[in-house]
């Protein structure tokens, strides 16, 4: 038994997987285009060609054109920026409650504990989108609240996570084995509870970054998140979804953006997981 | 450590225990989308009546006052606040600023296709999950590779992508079911694969993790020393442990499929809550969103409830704590 | 006793030695490119034991699945032989296999615990057996499975039948797991650490089951890493190490006139009431045997002193349990104070209270004649190096972040004499290292990375490493190999000559116990039974709990 487990994690080398590298590398040609998309495409997203109104993806055109002959693809690498912008402010704001309510919750116990548990509780109640919907009913869509609503929605889950993190800390034993020690609470804190409780959170925000760009379309795509003249990926769905039945290229193409991203997201997210867990374990 | 049977006083005590939390937890989330609506930006008088009108100006003073009254905003905000929760004891989810009815009304009948076609898709799900999972789980590394990926593929799905896809090919192109199809039992087919698909990919990443650590525990090998076949160790002995996180995750997956339906709903044109929320929260009216969003709520923590107790079904040790 | 319900007549106890049941010979088992058994042989006779007895990495687990086809996935096995009943088993299909397990080889397994399905009634499990081999109607199997309960001597079968496993004790619930081996009342039987986790009077309770099967004409395989188990059941034994049967041969000869280093070694390593006095790990050839010489211990002043010591804890159901009660003891300077106790004494809560880490109920401990536990934590903290802790599982009390050096500078920055420079730390942890048997290059490992054995050193050194006068040790030696356990040992003890550091010893072994310690305390649900010298509580136990310990104790005779 011990044999084949420890043969077994000799042959889990270190060298990063195929798709991991597949993953790697798509994460950062979005990257790339959020930051420079003149450095992908040398067309402007809003350059109108009429007489090649709806054409299906070709290779010139390799997602094909819109309702005004604008190249899809060259509006998807353009829309990357925003996109990307509101899905990383949307984990900003949904892990920084978390983490002040989770930490705050596992490191006071007792009655702040179970009020912020409580808490919680009742904010499960709310599923995300709906929560982030009626974010939108009260203050109309706009990307601000894209993004509010969005980090509100998705901020339970963190929080709980970040709630058992940091108490599975606390109870560790190294954490015991540091007052024991006699050191004085503040630099147990710094130096072991904080490092260890926030490194998971590495991966975690990894994951969460792609499952708020998945909110944020699906904000969009409902017609309450950007509004369509916008390249962004979500108002691409929105602008797209009317054609559906004639002309499937213009929604699902940027679908296929986005689902792509996130299911590379969330490859990279995991493997960093396995190596943080690897590590401490 | 050798306990008898437990005392049936003890379980009571604990579900009775499980309402009461539950009770207290709708309470506070009726609270929240009481308090909610009063962020909505400006006069809300005002608000209302540009919503009715589609314009946006002042309004005046006594046509200002006529809805204060009609929606008692003229009240003081603790008055206001407990005539909301004893409506909500009489049923009552207050009144549409757009429609000029009751929430309730507006809700109303488009409960029951939602319920269906979420329950509908946790069901499918499940059969989805358990077979792939019982299929390649620890069948050689290839087998089992296909299946960890097609579950990590189809978990990270958005809900629209395989709405439309789905439509694009069996609706449109192999026009096998209809683009609208309403609430037959036809159109119901796609909508609920649209949901089921993503989350049959997280259940069975969930199922086959358990399985993994299942199937290396003593009592596996102990089944096996008696002459078990594979087949009957897995069915009768790891599914059952395997089902164990699954379960209390469906009472989360429910909220999630609600968000879904959402979106299903509104590709498939399907009639449902998703509908009635997206045109409400298009026309800015809160006190619908907030009612469904209620309801919603109350019927996830009714659901959670129910899946504790049928947790406590498969798993007998938790009778005991 | 018959556990015949299943209908197979069991044969006329063997009179003289029959015939082999099983042969083995030439066995090797290899994963990837290890080779984990390289060439072991052995036969097995109905109404004898075979103990299979080797430390873990020797292959002995491997070896005993492969007689039933389960040795593991990717698992590539040849032999010259092997044989059951005079079949061969080397070409046998999934099939064949199946109908030979559970019908013609019972196989136990270690803690019941985790070896039967906790979500199936414990009659269904032990019927299981009765069911894959379609015997009876499902009203025959509940009967047999309650007949077969009550033949183990379980109280109130048909009550126990319907219960779950987690609702049993642990050596109901191992009987239970042993009628489930026996229920189509298999010719072998293979027991695999079948009493590793049980307290000592469970496992003498396991081990008489085991030798009634034998009784009966059954052959019997034990896996075990205990001798003193083996001693009390083997009629053969064979010493595994490094996937090789170093020696084998009849158990008295083995365990008494044993001719392999190796064995001798082992048997060295248990530490027992004869170990007391001398080192565990033998010396190398040629050198003496040195004594130890003990330093007379000055009772006048205890290090360690605590008074009714008492925790309460109330559990969710509002059911008040005391854990600890009433328990007072002194420790003296350069003394070792042994307590004892099975799981659930409360021997890990008093620790956690002398260590000032939880909050007594009532009473207090006194360090070096000062309150302790009932200072403020800020006014312990100045105090706390003086007293240090080496836990069971020292990795989980290692930052997994921070390297061995890191984790001994850190804790010299405690003590005494902080380091003044980066340069002293390090040359004050190599020499801490050097101290606890570890070499200067250790100083930048991961502890993730090295081996039990030596994590524990470093968990050594690090309560060294403040300069304390008590140190308390919670099971720092459970979770080893016998001759690493020797080693800690030994390591534990020149330590205590060299610096006169006192320490509180905890162990549910016994044998652990009396070598170490000068006094005792013997602890049973959260009380003080017995308390005094080692030697006299061993030899002349008053109360009839440590009796009845001492008697279920399995020990080997006088070497």
């Amino acid at each position: 038994m011990t044999v084949l487990a420890r043969s077994s994690s000799v042959a889990l080398g270190r060298l990063p997987r195929p798709g991991t590298v597949l993953a790697g590398g798509f994460v950062a040609l979005v990257v790339l285009a959020a930051v420079a998309p003149g450095l992908l495409t040398s067309d402007t997203p809003t350059q109108i060609d009429l007489t090649n109104a709806l054409a299906p993806p070709s290779w010139e055109h390799p997602f094909g054109t819109d309702e005004a002959g604008r190249d899809l693809l060259t509006r998807v690498i353009h829309g990357t920026g925003l996109s990307l912008g509101i899905g990383l402010g949307a984990t900003g704001v949904s892990m920084a409650l978390a983490i002040v309510l989770g930490a705050a919750a596992a490191l006071a116990g007792g009655v702040v504990d179970t009020l912020i548990t409580r808490l919680l509780e009742v904010t499960f109640a709310f599923p995300s989108l709906l929560a982030a919907l009626l974010i939108v009913a009260v203050f109309g869509p706009s990307v601000t609240t894209s993004i509010v609503a969005v980090g509100v929605g998705s901020m339970p889950g963190y929080a709980r996570m970040v709630r058992g993190q940091v108490l599975a800390v606390k109870e560790s034993g190294y954490i015991e084995a540091a007052h024991a020690l006699g050191h004085r609470p503040w630099r147990v804190f710094r130096q072991h509870l904080l490092p260890n409780a926030m490194r998971p959170l590495v991966a975690v925000v990894t994951l969460g970054v792609g499952q708020s760009i998945v909110w944020a379309s699906s904000l969009a795509f409902l017609g309450l998140g950007v509004p369509p003249p916008s390249p962004e990926w979500g108002a691409l769905l929105d602008a797209g979804r009317g054609y559906i039945t004639t002309s499937w290229w213009l929604a699902i193409m940027p679908g296929l953006v986005i689902v792509l991203f996130a299911v590379a997201v969330t490859s990279l997210g995991r493997t960093l997981q396995q190596r943080l867990e690897g590590a401490a374990r | 450590m050798s306990t008898a049977a437990p005392a049936p006083a003890a379980r009571l005590r604990r579900i009775a225990g499980k309402l009461l939390s539950a009770v207290l937890v709708l309470l506070v989330a009726a609270s929240i989308t009481f308090f909610v609506q009063l962020l909505l930006p400006g006069d809300r008088a005002t608000v209302i009546l540009n919503i009715r009108n589609g314009r946006d100006q002042q309004w005046p003073a006594e046509e200002i006052a006529a809805i204060n009254h009609q929606f008692g905003f003229d009240r003081p905000l603790i008055v206001q606040y407990l005539d909301y929760l004893a409506g909500l004891l009489r049923g009552d989810l207050g009144t549409s600023y757009t429609e000029f009815r009751p929430v309730t009304a507006v809700i109303g009948a488009q409960l029951l296709p939602t319920v269906v076609l979420t329950v509908g898709a946790l069901v499918v799900a499940w059969l989805i999950a358990v077979t792939v999972t019982l299929l390649t789980v620890r069948r050689g590394r290839i087998l089992g590779g296909i299946g960890a990926a097609f579950e990590a593929f189809t978990a990270s799905l958005p809900h629209y992508w395989v709405g439309m896809l789905l439509l694009v090919a069996f609706a449109v192109q192999i026009p096998i079911f209809p683009v609208i199809g309403g609430d037959t039992p036809a159109g119901t087919v796609l909508p609920v694969l649209t949901l089921a698909v993503p989350l049959s990919g997280f259940l069975g990443q969930v199922l086959r993790e358990e399985f993994h650590k299942v199937l290396d525990q003593p009592f596996i090998t102990t089944a096996r020393t008696r002459g078990m076949s594979d087949a009957a160790v897995r069915l009768r002995h790891a599914l059952r442990h395997a089902v164990l996180p699954g379960i209390t995750l469906s009472g989360w997956a429910l909220g999630a499929l609600v968000s879904g339906s959402v979106i299903a709903e509104s590709i498939y044109g399907r009639p449902g809550i998703g509908q009635v929320l997206v045109t409400a929260v298009n026309n800015r009216d809160v006190p619908t969103v907030a009612g469904i969003v209620l309801v919603v709520a109350a019927v996830y923590i009714v659901a959670n409830v129910l899946v504790d107790l049928a947790y406590t079904l498969v798993d007998p040790r938790l009778r005991i704590s | 006793m018959t556990a015949g319900t299943t209908g197979i007549a069991a044969p006329a106890p063997a009179t003289e030695i029959p015939a082999p049941l099983v042969r083995v010979e030439g066995l090797r088992i290899r994963f990837g490119a290890r080779e984990v058994v390289r060439g072991v042989s052995f036969t097995v006779e109905p109404g004898r034991c075979l103990a299979i007895v080797g430390e873990s990495g020797s292959g002995k687990s491997v070896t005993a699945r492969t007689l039933v086809g389960l040795t593991g996935h990717g698992a590539e096995v040849t032999a010259e032989r092997i044989e059951f009943a005079g079949h061969d088993l080397q070409r046998l299909g999934e099939r064949a296999w199946r109908s030979i397990r559970g019908r013609e080889i019972g196989y136990v397994l270690q803690d019941a615990l985790v070896s039967l399905d906790q979500l199936r009634r414990v009659g269904d499990e032990v019927a299981e057996p009765l069911r894959v081999h379609k015997r009876g109607t499902r009203a025959e199997r509940a009967a047999a499975a309650v007949e077969l309960l009550a033949a183990v001597g379980v109280p109130e079968p048909q009550v126990r039948a319907r219960q779950r496993p987690y609702e049993l004790s642990g050596g109901l619930r191992q009987r239970a797991l042993i009628a489930s081996a026996i229920a189509l009342d298999p010719p072998l039987l293979i027991a695999d650490e079948p009493t590793t986790a049980l307290d000592v009077s469970v496992q003498a309770q396991v081990l008489d089951l085991l030798a009634e099967a034998k009784e009966r004409g059954r052959a019997l395989i034990m896996i075990s890493h205990d001798l003193s188990v083996v001693a009390r059941m083997a009629d053969h034994v064979a010493v595994m190490r490094q996937g090789e049967i170093v020696e084998q041969g009849p158990a008295e000869q083995v365990l008494h006139r044993p001719q392999h280093p190796y064995t001798r070694a082992l048997l060295d390593a248990v530490p027992s009431e004869h170990t007391r006095g001398q080192r565990l790990v033998r010396p190398a050839a040629g050198q003496p045997v040195v004594r130890r010489e003990r330093a007379p211990i000055d009772r006048s002043r205890p290090v360690l002193d605590a008074r009714g010591l008492t925790k309460v804890y109330t559990g969710p159901d509002e059911v008040v349990r005391t854990v600890v009660d009433d328990v007072s003891f002194q420790l003296y300077p350069g003394e070792t104070l042994g307590i004892v106790g099975e799981s659930g004494s409360g021997k890990t809560t008093t620790a956690r209270m002398a260590l000032a880490l939880l909050e007594p109920t009532a009473g207090e401990v006194l360090l070096h004649g000062e309150p302790w536990t009932a200072l403020t934590r800020a006014q312990r903290r100045s105090r706390r190096r003086r007293i240090g802790v080496v836990y069971q599982d020292p990795l989980s009390s290692f930052d997994p972040r921070w390297s061995v050096g890191r984790l001994l500078v850190d804790a010299l920055s405690t003590g005494p004499r902080p380091p003044a420079s980066a340069e002293e730390a390090r040359a004050r942890t190599v020499r801490l290292l050097d101290q606890v048997g570890l070499s200067p290059e250790r100083f930048d490992a991961a502890p993730l990375r090295l081996s039990g054995g030596e994590r524990q050193r470093v968990a050594i050194a690090r309560a060294l490493a403040p300069e304390p006068e008590v140190i308390v040790c919670d099971e720092p030696v459970s979770a080893l190999d016998v001759s690493i356990q020797a080693q800690v040992l030994d390591l534990l003890t020149d330590l205590q000559d060299e610096l006169g550091v006192s320490y509180l010893f905890i162990s549910h072994d016994l044998g652990v116990i009396h070598h170490m310690s000068d006094r005792i305390l013997v602890m049973k649900d959260g009380r003080v039974v017995e308390q005094g010298d080692a030697d006299e509580v061993f030899e002349r136990p008053q109360h009839p709990y440590t009796q009845q310990l001492l008697t279920a104790l399995p020990r080997l005779a006088a070497a």
